[in-house]
């Protein structure tokens, strides 16, 4: 197999390691995980509870210290960057969708997604008016002033994307994006993300346990503890575990 | 993004109504309970603004304004002798019993002003005239004793009559002065006539009232008269010093009062401290969160620092307000004293501050504790 120039990979990794805990109690999450996620490709981490997929994330993301290895984000060492500028590269480089949503209960949808914008910089005025286009785009555009509590879960998580795309980042990470939402509002996350998220330029990595949304793959890596077991290419994600 | 964190503040409406009630409760319990013991002290030494002269002689061994150790009337002609004294006169104060018209008794603060002069005559006279004092068996009394009797019942004016000692006392004038810390009224009359309705005593001179000769510094005759043996001179601010520190030290009013002040604090920390953890530890989630996102330390602890000290302004205001109220309602019933100079107002603003402070580290402690993967989860 020929190795494609690195700016091509949008994360890579070479034989990351990662142990929780100290003496009797230590876990192995990750060993020596050789991963790769491509420009313009929608990724999936699947695999069985405790194998790992969100400590991988985790490491990658830069939210989490590992022990072995290396990680790089397009091209990027994590391990040169101080914990100031990590942050900073994360704020800029790096979108989020949790599993929990994490909307501040407090503030309103728009408020939400004009954060990403703030923390770089942005004047209120500019990001409010990139969240609101983003908000209309991703179909609620008239609840913009709604607080979290008064949207419905697919609602939130969709407040959630956009806030994660808000600031144009280069890699969108989402840990189990669908796993709070029923199956029908899963689903119109899923193409959300396939139709407003994946770009030539951009990375996004989706961890899940919910089959119901595999076909949505480009590819999809298979873990189990704390390795990765089997790479699954385009033709393969329609047909596993449907 | 300090917008939001105070969007954020003010949207966990219990909280933020616990950390306001808390800090202005604690705000609250300083500045008044600081103000009536400053209210308090004031009172011991009204005696001292009430007779208004510069200098105060007393008896060696006095050490405050409201302790009388009786002196012999020669000392007046010692004191008078002094380089540098313009005037000199005798005082008369002592708390006596009054027997009011029914019969029932009231102590009253017997003030005996030098006859010719009349010098530490009260500053306002609310109703007759000051030179009636002349007059036999005449008497003034203050705004305190229209009160005290009026509870029994006595509509007191010019021309009551009550007796002190068997003896009668006729109602002049009524006069205004500073509530002091006995309680009891003020009765003015003549030293002469105070030595009448006093007890029988070898001596009876309680203080004697001097002023300088013009340039003559008040510091330099204090200094002469202390040194002539047996008395002891005050200026009057020194007398006024001396009297607040003697009750300072001496009883346990700072004390009684401390307890309270330490208990607003450790109550305004304990609740301040615990909801701002509370509040914090609540929205780790979302400042985890905000952390993946891309917000430092420094924008998370600005955040929490403005959170804290907006709860502080907000409860600061609040208590020191609702603490003004009081007192202003006090002041108008003229008891329990109150005196709120802006030294309390600076010192519970401090302590104020102090515990926002205590508040948003214990905040931020949590915060530098926390890793951002935690969102994950
Ligand atoms: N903070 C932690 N401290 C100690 N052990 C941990 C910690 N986080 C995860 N682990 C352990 O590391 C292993 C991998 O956990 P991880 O959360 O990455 O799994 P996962 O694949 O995301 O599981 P799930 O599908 O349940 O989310 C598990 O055995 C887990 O118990
Ligand atoms: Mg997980």
């Amino acid at each position: 197999m020929s190795t494609p120039p690195s700016m091509d990979y949008a994360v890579k990794t070479t034989a990351l390691g990662k142990t929780y805990g100290k003496g009797d109690n230590v876990v192995q999450a990750l060993k020596a995980v050789d991963f790769e996620a491509r420009c313009g490709e929608l990724l999936m981490i699947v695999g069985p509870s405790g194998c790992g997929k969100t400590t991988l994330l985790s490491v990658i993301c830069g939210t989490l210290h590992y022990d072995t290895g290396s990680v790089s984000v397009f091209g990027q060492d994590l391990a040169r960057l101080s914990s100031g500028k990590l942050t900073a590269f994360r704020g800029k480089n790096v979108g989020f969708v949790f599993q929990q949503f994490n909307l501040i209960p407090t503030w309103t949808a728009l408020e939400n997604v004009t954060v990403p914008m703030l923390l770089n910089g942005s004047s209120r005025a500019s990001a409010e008016t990139a969240a609101s286009a983003l908000l209309k785009e991703v179909g609620i555009g008239d609840k913009l002033n709604a607080l979290p509590s008064e949207l419905s879960g697919g609602q939130q998580q969709r407040v959630a994307i956009a806030r994660a795309l808000v600031h144009e980042p280069r890699l969108l990470i989402c840990d189990e994006p669908t796993a709070a939402l029923d199956a029908a509002s899963g689903k119109k996350v899923l193409q959300l993300l396939k139709e407003r998220a994946c770009r030539p330029d951009r990375g996004v990595i989706v961890v899940t346990h919910d089959s119901r949304i595999f076909p949505f793959a480009d590819r999809i890596a298979e873990m189990e503890d704390g390795q990765i077991k089997a790479m699954h290419g385009p033709g393969e994600c329609q047909s596993l575990y449907v | 993004m300090l917008r939001l964190a105070l969007k954020m503040l003010f949207g966990d409406r219990a909280k933020y109504a616990m950390l306001v009630c808390g800090l202005s409760f604690c705000a609250l319990l300083m500045s008044q309970q600081t103000s009536v013991f400053c209210g308090l002290l004031l009172w011991t030494t009204a005696t001292v603004r009430n007779i208004r002269v510069p200098i105060w002689v007393a008896d060696a061994k006095v050490e405050q304004v409201n302790e009388v150790v009786t002196m012999r009337e020669v000392e007046v002609q010692r004191v008078r002798s002094v380089p540098g004294v313009d005037w000199a006169v005798p005082l008369f104060w002592s708390i006596l019993q009054a027997r009011l018209p029914d019969g029932t008794f009231q102590g009253v603060q017997l003030t005996g002003l030098d006859s010719a002069s009349l010098v530490g005559r009260p500053a306002k006279m609310l109703e007759g005239r000051i030179e009636d004092l002349q007059l036999p068996n005449a008497v003034i009394v203050d705004q305190v004793a229209i009160e005290k009797f009026a509870k029994r019942g006595i509509r007191l004016h010019v021309g009551t009559v009550f007796e002190i000692n068997d003896k009668e006392a006729r109602v002049v004038g009524i006069c205004e002065t500073e509530r002091s810390f006995l309680g009891q009224p003020y009765v003015f009359t003549t030293y002469s006539r105070a030595l009448q309705y006093a007890p029988l005593q070898r001596k009876l001179l309680s203080f004697i009232l001097v002023h300088p000769k013009k340039g003559t510094p008040v510091p330099e005759l204090v200094h002469r008269i202390s040194t002539l043996g047996g008395l002891r001179a005050f200026s009057s601010d020194q007398f006024a010093w001396d009297t607040l520190i003697w009750y300072v030290r001496n009883t346990g009013i700072p004390i009684s009062f401390g307890t309270v002040v330490i208990l607003g604090i450790v109550v305004g920390i304990a609740i301040a401290g615990q909801t701002f953890y509370l509040f914090v530890h609540e929205n780790m989630r979302y400042l985890a969160a905000l952390k993946a996102m891309g917000a430092g330390f420094s924008v998370l602890a600005k955040m929490v620092v403005l959170q804290a000290f907006t709860v502080g302004f907000i409860g600061y205001g609040l208590g020191v307000g609702l603490a003004a109220l009081f007192g202003n309602a006090v002041l108008r019933k003229g008891q329990p004293p109150f005196y709120m100079p802006w030294q309390i107002l600076a010192f519970t603003g401090v302590v104020i501050i102090l515990i926002c402070l205590f508040s948003a580290l214990v905040g931020l402690i949590k915060i530098a504790r926390t890793e951002a993967a935690m969102v994950f989860k």
